[in-house]
């Protein structure tokens, strides 16, 4: 294993994260903070309760999880697209490196930044709610993981991304409405039956509601399924990511 | 077998253009070898090819005994690229890209090495830079300073010359003769000749895919190369005389000279049989000038054979 190159692909990414430290610590803290003043104060004011939880404390781990789930993939995709695109990934290329450091590298590099992104929310949330996280090792292994899986997947787009437009499709059209779905702002209980059963096939719903109960201890589905299918996913992205290694898909002549 | 062995290498893309025809070479360490051929020849598919950046469809080729698919790593470690195209990231300081380089070779951080590096490339006062601020001729440097960061044996210059001014290209060169001197073994591709006869030890010709020759410069060119003598006259001439004109010679620009163009290496060069036909001619010489074919010509010739 070529730990030296894992380091300096990971220092590198992160180098240009700490390049633009402020914008990427203010931009989450007003935005969280707006979330919590039209949904917190406006809208949560005509709701009660949601599952025996304050409407702006439930809605905090579907903050998180919006906020995590749109950084890690897209650090993660502009991470390994911007080499791609300005040419330097000849270096990585030519370098002795495996599939799986390269990927080390780059995906535990914006896994980091989402991670930074997602307790800076948390951060935020306590000074506007009243909050206490039922299962604090639980919602920090939860959190871990969508980092991983979600910058697993934008790694994914970095790579098939051939232009700019590219690179922002998935997160916008894709993994935003998934989110806003997937039972962010409200309970999954909330909608007809019908919508019920068609929730169930995002697999966002799965990572909210286990992230939802390391919080608060009440799931939409049970925890041993949000674990399930957050394995599913990142075993599923790292099969993809080791077939584009393999073949040289997007990466090599 | 040389610190480079190619054997045998064809590259087909998928659209069906076969850019390397079962090409095969070896590279001796610690000499200098040029690459020349016409645009999409296949230069610079071959140094990518032995890079890694490009996957060979059939042949093998090693670098210091490892094999590029099987024992990448080691073949690679040896092996800095320096590439056509000034692939920099903008925003980073010049030391910070060397030092990134360093790393993803797998070297730990040494920065006295890295301190007589940039020093030996005249990087040093802008090692703190951005790369986005410096000149082009100063990227390149830079990229040169990130092919040699791990200390490889075997050094790639994909045509470091090309679009840079003649002051730089002499920079170039020194730097490429330094190199040489601490015993990397470089393997250069470049359209001009110049260059490649200014530095390198061996020539090799590449034209649509194959290798036409390979072959020590010096020669190569006394093989190849064909001599003119230059016979000026005292009074201009509007035509050759009927006599010269058969044993071949020609007028020079302006009629002040004839030209005798023969082979340096053979036994009889007809020289002494051509002065005397300009004597029997009753032609007046003023001066002689003898002058060797430079590979420009060799090379054009070549390619023009197989074009």
């Amino acid at each position: 294993m070529n730990f030296q190159a894992i380091k300096a692909i990971y220092f590198n990414e992160m180098a240009r994260f700490f390049r633009t430290l402020m914008q990427s610590f203010i931009s989450p803290v007003i935005s969280t903070s707006l979330y919590f003043v039209v949904f917190g104060a406006a809208i949560g004011s005509r709701i009660d309760e949601v599952e025996g939880i304050s409407y702006g404390s439930f809605i905090v781990p579907g903050l998180i999880m919006l906020s995590v789930m749109t950084q890690a993939t897209t650090n993660a995709s502009f991470g390994i697209y911007f080499p791609k695109f300005i040419g330097t990934i000849y270096e990585m290329l030519s370098a002795p490196v495996s599939f799986l450091e390269i990927t080390i590298g780059y995906v535990g590099a914006a896994a980091t930044k989402a991670l930074f992104i997602g307790f800076v929310i948390l951060g935020t949330a306590f000074a506007f709610v009243d909050l206490s996280i039922a299962h604090p090792f639980a919602m920090l292994a939860f959190l871990v993981l969508t980092c991983l899986s979600f910058s697993l997947l934008g790694f994914i787009i970095g790579i098939w991304a051939q232009n700019f437009e590219q690179l922002q499709l998935i997160p916008l059209l894709i993994i935003t409405p998934l989110v806003f779905l997937g039972g962010s702002f409200y309970s999954i209980s909330m909608l007809p039956p019908v919508w019920q059963i068609i929730t169930m096939f995002n697999p966002v719903v799965y990572l909210i509601s286990g992230f939802r109960w390391a919080f608060f201890g009440t799931s939409d589905v049970s925890i041993v399924l949000s674990l399930g299918a957050i394995t599913l996913f990142t075993g599923l992205c790292l099969a993809v990511i080791w077939w584009i290694f393999r073949t040289g898909w997007r990466i090599r002549q | 077998m040389g610190i480079v062995s190619v054997q045998n290498l064809t590259k087909s893309y998928d659209g069906g253009f076969t850019a390397l025809k079962g090409v095969s070479l070896e590279i001796e360490e610690g000499e200098i070898i040029a690459l020349l051929g016409p645009n999409g020849a296949g230069k610079t598919t071959l140094i990518s090819t032995i890079c890694g950046i490009t996957r060979p469809t059939s042949g093998t080729v090693t670098v210091g005994g490892y094999d590029i698919i099987t024992a990448y790593r080691g073949a690679r470690n040896l092996v800095g690229l320096v590439p056509q195209e000034i692939s920099l990231e903008p925003f980073e300081k010049v030391i910070n890209t060397v030092r990134f380089s360093r790393g993803l070779f797998g070297k730990g951080k040494d920065d006295a090495y890295l301190e007589k590096l940039l020093r030996q490339l005249s990087l040093w006062d802008k090692k703190d830079s951005k790369v986005m601020t410096l000149s082009g001729g100063m990227k390149r440097r830079v990229l040169i300073a990130k092919a040699l960061s791990h200390e490889p044996r075997v050094l790639f210059l994909d045509e470091p010359t090309a679009g840079v001014d003649v002051e730089l290209r002499k920079d170039m060169w020194q730097i490429v003769s330094e190199l040489k001197q601490a015993g990397v073994t470089i393997i250069l591709t470049t359209h001009y000749i110049e260059e490649a006869e200014a530095i390198a030890d061996r020539i090799g010709v590449i034209n649509k895919g194959e290798i036409l020759l390979i072959e020590d410069k010096d020669a190569l060119m006394a093989r190849m190369g064909q001599k003119h003598l230059r016979i000026d006259l005292t009074e201009p001439l509007t035509e050759v005389p009927k006599s010269l004109a058969k044993q071949g010679l020609t007028l020079a620009t302006g009629g002040h000279g004839l030209i005798y163009t023969f082979d340096a290496n053979a036994e009889r060069t007809g020289i002494a049989r051509i002065l005397a036909e300009v004597h029997k001619a009753g032609l007046q010489l003023a001066d002689l000038q003898t002058q060797q074919s430079s590979l420009e010509d060799i090379f054009v010739d070549l390619v023009k054979e197989t074009a």
